[in-house]
């Protein structure tokens, strides 16, 4: 302890406060606090690019949710668009085809009772004809035969039994 | 090229230094103790003592030459005293290298011995050096001593070379984000002692104020404890009074920014029963006033001092052994010790910055801690 305190120098140590002192002046305002201040704003640069590129990632995420959402819509509705359209050939079609039928059934309709008018004309006038024709023939006979009774009966006879027999 | 432009200037100015050094002669004193060759246990033990001391003079080799004249190769470093007449000053060559006493120099009427790097002023009228017994002077008394020691000439070289080298940091991020060259280097030390001693122990708000003092602090004593394992032999935060300076400026620190909690802690403890309050005021003021800054300044200063003694020691096994291993094998076995001792000096060097610095960092932050649980 004694060496201890014989070598303790009261002027060097004096000297190295005085120093120190000096030097902690100096450093702190040509150097420490530059320094440090650098560093601070350098560290805050970087957790705000940091920050700044989170939220830019965060962005681009909602984005493409965004994105694909509208697309689901616009397939969404292309879909609609193309089941309606099914729907509104699919009803055409069968619209056509049940006016179609109808329009068939009608001409089947009208040909088949112009065809009966037809026949029915055409029966009349035959019936017209034969009857014209067998007065004719009536009157050629009569004219020609009346003269024989006998004849007269066989022929009368023969007229009523192809008649009836119609 | 830059890096080998700096490089050939700093060996430039290296040589220009070496050279600017002046050899001269040692006194002529025969039996002067501190000339010749250090060759016993006893001179290794003598020459070991005296370079743990703060010496006034700058020298970096000695010799004898043909005639047998003791040259030292160095330079004087200015002497400056405040003695019961006023400042003296004169350049410490005048002591011829003679650190026991028997060169008197007369100046201002007054007459200085030097004995063991303590500069002595001799009563009137006395014109040589008496000792007791144990070898104490006994008509002469010491001196208030300013001079430009080795050890302050260590001071302000580290302190020149850490205002060159952070200023020359600081200056870099005006230009740019990223310091280049030997900056670069500096920036995560500087990173460092902010971030793992600063930070955690001061607390985030703050630590700020702290960090300029802790940063010169830590490199501070980090340079110089490595300057002390250069062949250029400084001790300085081996020197006590240098140790107990900055164990004093953490102290002033803590005690000037410690809170009205930490007052009241060491003071009137809270949470004791109150007769046992008193007791607790003493053992709290004098653990804050003494025993912290004590062991600040002791835990550097032993670890350095011892550091210098036992890679010296060492280094000594040359001479100490040589009579029983030959030339060869002492110096072989001095350099394989010493190498080792010293790669671990280097690691105490950093350590020794760190603990210091961490401690301080320690103290101030229980100063300023908030206790918000009362």
């Amino acid at each position: 302890m004694e060496t201890l305190l014989n070598d303790f120098s009261p002027g060097l140590f004096a000297m190295q406060t005085v120093l120190l002192l000096g030097l902690i002046f100096l450093l702190v305002k040509f150097a420490w606090k530059p320094i440090l201040n650098s560093l601070n704003d350098r560290e805050e640069g970087i957790k705000n690019a940091l920050e700044s590129a989170e939220n830019a990632k965060k962005e681009m995420q909602n984005l493409k949710a965004n994105n694909e959402q509208l697309l689901k819509e616009a397939r969404a509705e292309r879909d609609a668009l193309l089941k309606e359209a099914r729907e509104i050939k699919e009803s055409i079609i069968s619209d056509a085809k049940e006016e179609a039928k109808e329009v068939a059934q009608t001409l089947i309709e009208n040909a088949q009772a112009s065809i009966q008018q037809e026949k029915q004309a055409a029966l009349s006038e035959l019936k017209h004809q034969v009857a014209e024709l067998s007065i004719g023939i009536a009157e050629t006979v009569i004219k020609k035969e009346l003269s024989i009774k006998e004849d007269q009966l066989e022929l009368v006879q023969g007229l009523l039994e192809d008649v009836t027999l119609k | 090229m830059k890096i080998v432009l700096n490089s050939i200037r700093f060996f430039v100015i290296i040589a220009t230094a070496l050279f600017a050094t002046t050899v001269y002669a040692g006194g002529g004193n025969k039996n002067d103790k501190d000339g010749g060759q250090v060759s016993s246990a006893e001179e290794v033990k003598e020459y070991i003592l005296h370079h743990v001391k703060d010496s006034h003079d700058f020298t970096l080799w000695s010799y004898t030459n043909d005639e047998g004249e003791r040259k030292h190769v160095g330079f004087p470093l200015p002497i400056i005293l405040w003695t019961s007449n006023g400042l003296v000053t004169f350049m410490s060559s005048e002591f011829h290298h003679n650190d026991d006493g028997h060169v008197v120099v007369e100046k201002k009427g007054l007459r200085f011995a030097k004995i063991h790097s303590k500069i002595y002023e001799l009563e009137p009228g006395a014109s040589e050096i008496k000792f007791d017994e144990s070898h104490h002077a006994t008509n002469a008394h010491k001196v208030l001593d300013f001079s430009i020691t080795k050890s302050v000439f260590g001071i302000f070289l580290v302190g020149i070379l850490m205002f060159i080298w952070f200023r020359g940091l600081a200056r870099q991020y005006k230009k740019k984000k990223i310091p280049t060259g030997f900056a670069r280097i500096l920036e995560p030390l500087v990173l460092y002692v902010r971030d793992e001693i600063a930070r955690p122990n001061i607390g985030e708000k703050h630590y700020r104020r702290f960090t300029g003092y802790l940063l010169t602090v830590f490199f501070f004593i980090w340079i110089l404890n490595l300057l002390g394992l250069t062949p250029l032999g400084f001790n300085v935060t081996g020197q006590i009074a240098v140790t107990a300076a900055l164990a004093v400026f953490t102290l002033i620190i803590y005690l000037f920014s410690g809170n009205k909690s930490f007052w009241g802690h060491i003071l009137w403890m809270p949470g004791v029963p109150v007769l046992i309050r008193p007791i607790l005021a003493v053992i709290e003021l004098a653990g804050t006033l003494l025993i912290k800054p004590f062991s600040l300044l002791v835990r550097l200063f032993a670890n350095i001092s011892a550091g210098h003694i036992v890679v010296m020691s060492l280094i000594g096994i040359m001479i100490t052994m040589k009579a029983s291993m030959g030339a060869v094998g002492s110096t072989l076995l001095a350099f394989v010790l010493s190498f080792f001792i010293t790669l671990i000096e280097v690691l105490v060097a950093f350590l020794q910055a760190f603990i210091f610095t961490m401690l301080s960092a320690l103290f101030i932050g229980m100063a300023v801690e908030e206790h918000d649980h009362h």
